[in-house]
């Protein structure tokens, strides 16, 4: 399995900011056994990076590797939508079964 | 009532010509500014020019947040107007804030989310270049990128109040979908509210006319109704403020010739210096010979005259002044004469004002003559033309320019053309040229119809034309309704009967 590389822009230490670390630590742990680093970017200290990467809302995650790069927005609270964002198939046992549509 | 005075917001001066003027000084400072306009309205040039001119003229810089277009579009399409961004960037007087859609990517939603990405860099760009001008366009591609325009409002007004925290003035444009309906789109307006402009860019009879207009200024005080401008390359945006021009023109008591002897003499001794002249007549009464001596006696007492010729070419004017004895080409040589030509209808009202303006400062003329402005209302809609003409007026009088504007009448005999209706309150003089038909002949009347600020010769007086010009001669005194085109023949007895009755001896 290659090695994830997810940039996660957040703005503070929001509720919005925390409920989307905790929700990318979980899924990342349930799913990617080990093989992905995070990266936490704080934009109100780092500024020049989401101007780099063209942030505008945010919490943004970045998949950055493996390729192809893929953008993700909001608090990582909808699981599927992560998942599928990610090219990771759903794992149908951490899934309630709902299938998709309106979220 | 309460007797505090209240203190109106002070004002950012622009920097775009003319705009000043319509806002009584300038945008609310430190305010957000929504600019409303349909497609095509200029609201990105408006935007950039925000900017532009800070930099240029008050050494103020600025923050440029592009939602539609790339930052490389913008500084590709406006080059043409002489803003060069990429050197005011390397320069760090520019920012850019690149929110235009990317291509190739789409961002999977998952979950809330706010934009504050979006208010962190446009506050690190606002620090990073010291702006003190912030232009947002435009807002509507922004609620197409993303689907929560609750997030986006939101941010809008967490960015304005930030920006007004920050001291910065901002322009932020939005759509519209007619000229004259909903102030915006997505109802931008009911959250960037205080400070509303809309620029429009009507069909009119068939013609484009753009105008600009301050729908309002939250405590502050503005000209009210639409202004026209126009866009002009390498200046951009150029607005023609008209009924902010303020009457206070000087007068003069110093007469000038009319180029004609007896012209001077019917007038009092001649035309005041900074007065407007109108000559109106039927086509072939002798305007255009008017305005040839007119222009001569400039240039003999050595005056610089200008000439904008709208119905005759060049080689057709210069011959017609040497049929009457007048050398164009010599006058010209000596730097005494300028004549521009142009076709009516090879520019909009508003360009052609102008280049008249910008022509007039170049050449820096005492006297101009204007050949014939009728000409000029056939490309115009009645409202624009009256504002041209208030236009040219007022701006050749604040120059202390003499004026001669030649009008067309439409009927042989008598008559009124609408040239004369709308400009005959302005001018200072007006002299009529008719046709007068008398025992089966055409001969030609000329009389001083009216002359603000001096006594002059009431009669309507015979005048012919032959190699050396004009020759105003004796008034027709036996035949009475020359003016309303119905001329009588009066018997010489019966004159001097009515004269008699008023005798004061």
């Amino acid at each position: 399995m290659p090695e994830y590389l997810l940039k996660l822009y957040i703005t503070g230490q929001t509720n919005r900011s925390k409920q989307a670390i905790a929700n990318l630590r979980q899924i990342c742990e349930q799913t990617l056994q080990g093989q992905y680093r995070i990266v936490i970017i704080d934009i109100q200290e780092q500024p020049q990076l989401a101007e780099d990467e063209k942030i505008l809302a945010t919490p943004t995650l970045i998949k950055e590797l493996p390729e192809p790069i893929r953008r993700l927005i909001g608090d990582l609270s909808d699981t599927e939508q992560v998942l599928l964002g990610l090219d990771l198939k759903p794992d149908t046992n951490h899934i309630n079964n709902h299938t998709g549509g309106e979220t | 009532m309460s007797t505090q005075v209240r203190k109106s917001v002070p004002k950012l001066k622009t920097g775009i010509p003319g705009f000043e003027h319509i806002t009584d000084g300038g945008l609310p400072k430190g305010r957000t500014t929504l600019l409303s306009g349909t497609a095509g309205s200029a609201k990105t040039v408006f935007a950039v020019q925000f900017l532009a001119e800070g930099i240029s003229k008050m050494d103020e810089h600025g923050v440029f947040v592009t939602f539609e277009e790339t930052p490389d579009d913008i500084r590709k399409n406006m080059t043409g107007f002489g803003w060069d961004i990429e050197t005011w960037e390397a320069e760090g007087k520019w920012a850019f804030v690149d929110a235009s859609p990317q291509p190739g990517e789409e961002s999977v939603v998952a979950g809330s989310y706010d934009m504050g990405g979006l208010l962190a860099r446009i506050e690190y760009a606002v620090r990073q270049v010291g702006a003190a001008r912030l232009s947002m366009d435009s807002l509507g591609a922004i609620f197409t990128q993303f689907a929560d325009g609750g997030a986006i409002r939101r941010v809008l007004l967490r960015i304005a109040s930030t920006l007004k925290k920050m001291g910065v003035t901002a322009v932020m444009t939005a759509e519209r979908i007619q000229e004259y309906g909903d102030i915006a789109r997505f109802g931008i307006e009911e959250f960037v509210a205080d400070n509303v402009i809309i620029l429009r860019n009507a069909l009119e009879e068939e013609k484009r006319r753009r105008t600009v207009e301050i729908l309002k200024f939250r405590g502050a005080p503005h000209q009210k109704g639409e202004f026209p401008f126009t866009i002009v390359p390498n200046q951009g945006i150029v607005a023609i403020p008209l009924s902010a021009i303020e009457l206070k023109q000087q007068s003069s008591n110093i007469r000038v010739t009319s180029g004609s002897a007896e012209m001077d003499k019917m007038c009092g001794g001649g035309f005041f210096r900074d007065s407007i002249i109108l000559v109106s007549g039927a086509t072939g009464t002798g305007k255009t010979l008017l305005t040839t001596h007119f222009i001569a006696g400039g240039t003999t007492n050595n005056e610089r005259c200008l000439l904008f010729a709208f119905e005759e070419s060049r080689e057709q004017l210069f011959r017609n002044a040497a049929g009457w004895g007048f050398d164009f080409e010599q006058m010209e040589q000596a730097g005494l004469l300028k004549v521009v030509c142009a076709y009516p209808e090879m520019a909009g009202l508003e360009d052609h004002l102008l280049n008249m303006r910008a022509a007039i400062m170049e050449f820096q003329p005492h006297r101009i003559a204007v050949d014939s402005l009728s000409a000029i209302e056939r490309i115009s809609t009645i409202k624009g033309f009256r504002e041209f003409v208030i236009g040219m007026t007022s701006f050749i009088k604040q120059n202390e320019i003499i004026g001669l504007f030649t009008a067309t009448t439409p009927t042989l005999v008598g008559g009124t053309s609408i040239t004369e209706a709308h400009i005959s309150t302005i001018t200072d003089s007006i002299i009529l040229l008719r046709y007068v038909e008398m025992f089966g002949e055409m001969r030609r009347g000329l009389t001083v119809l009216k002359m603000r600020g001096s006594i002059h010769d009431k009669d309507i007086r015979e005048f012919v034309i032959d190699n050396q010009g004009m020759h105003i001669g004796k008034p027709f005194r036996n035949v009475a309704g020359i003016l309303v085109g119905n001329p009588t023949q009066i018997a010489p007895e019966e004159i001097d009967r009515i004269s008699g009755m008023f005798s004061q001896k």
